[in-house]
């Protein structure tokens, strides 16, 4: 059987779970995590060193930088300037060129400013990253972001961190359905059944975080995301059954008892 | 001299190079990146940018996050 792996930038990868770093107890926490999800790509955000203790241990440290892909985000920026200066800051730091660019639109629903991410997109795209956007679930904006060269959307299921699951399926679909770059389902899952259904309607991958690390027991529930993809992406390549309103009998309706 | 690193006021050597001030931090060797004045300086060139009074830095690192 040819391995089911999906290509993200020229990389083929065999997870399709992609996991957050952060809201862990400790870096112990989000390694054991990270390593029972059985991810391959990790983000992280890029913030100040605080200056008056420099020396403090690293998250990089604790991370198996042979076998992970980092994915940098621009978590918190508000501006598509902040967030190319982020980008750039990101890739000098010497991860390579992926990045995960989020330019937020709403502090209380963290929903993208879409304008501003398409604007930050091209820039980014011109300078050389490989470019994957976090999005509104709406087909024109990924299309768009496509069409610039974005290697992959990553439209939004609910609020990042609101565990509401995936909120409009259809477009899920649609967006699938059009794309031909991945189609990675980013941000407000909460637990297995969301992430199967993600890689059910055709998804590439999902990423997630504050489900895992916000579960009573992140490493079950990372492992039970790692389930839940698997899942749902051989429900996927498997095809379902059409939905119908009637019964259809399971065993034969001839030869019973007289 | 007087520049601002991170948010914050702090002096440094007249002369002082950003190798010099990274450095001073205890962030030499670690995955650090610097920011002057809004454009980013790749490392291989710390050694050559020397900073001036009122220059404004930004040095960051990896953190956990989604």
């Amino acid at each position: 059987m040819v391995a089911d792996t999906f290509e993200l930038a020229g990389v083929q990868y065999r997870s399709r779970l992609i996991v957050g770093t952060g809201k862990y107890a400790d870096f112990e926490q989000t390694r054991l995590a990270v390593e029972a999800s059985g991810a391959e790509i990790v983000t992280v955000a890029v913030r100040r060193v605080n200056i008056t203790d420099a020396g403090k241990p690293n998250l990089l440290d604790h991370l198996d930088l042979k076998k992970l892909t980092i994915l940098p985000n621009t978590a918190g920026c508000y501006t598509a300037e902040d967030a190319v200066r982020t980008c750039r800051l990101a890739r000098e730091a010497g991860v390579g060129k992926l990045v995960k660019l989020e330019v937020i639109g709403d502090e209380k629903t963290l929903f993208p400013d879409v304008p501003a991410t398409l604007e930050a997109a091209r820039q980014l795209v011109a300078d050389g990253f490989d470019v994957l956007p976090y999005v509104t679930d709406d087909p024109v904006a990924c299309r768009k972001l496509e069409d610039m060269g974005c290697k992959a959307v990553m439209p939004l299921a609910a609020p990042i961190g609101s565990g509401l699951g995936i909120r409009n399926p259809y477009n899920i679909r649609i967006i699938v359905e059009q794309s031909s770059v991945p189609v990675i389902v980013d941000a407000g899952v909460g637990t297995a059944s969301d992430a199967a259904l993600a890689l059910e309607l055709g998804c590439d991958a999902v990423l997630m975080n504050t489900a895992i690390a916000g579960a009573k027991d992140p490493l079950l529930m990372a492992m039970a995301m790692k389930l839940g993809v698997e899942a749902g992406r051989a429900a996927y390549r498997a095809g379902r059954i059409a939905k119908r309103l009637h019964a259809s009998a399971s065993s034969p309706i001839t030869d019973l008892i007289g | 001299m007087r520049v601002q690193i991170n948010g914050e006021e702090s002096d440094v050597d007249a002369g002082a190079t950003i190798a010099d001030l990274v450095a001073r931090l205890g962030l030499g060797g670690r995955r650090v990146a610097v920011e002057l004045n809004r454009d980013v300086v790749s490392a291989d060139a710390w050694s050559t940018t020397s900073l001036r009074s009122g220059d404004v830095l930004e040095i960051v690192h990896f953190v956990g996050g989604g």
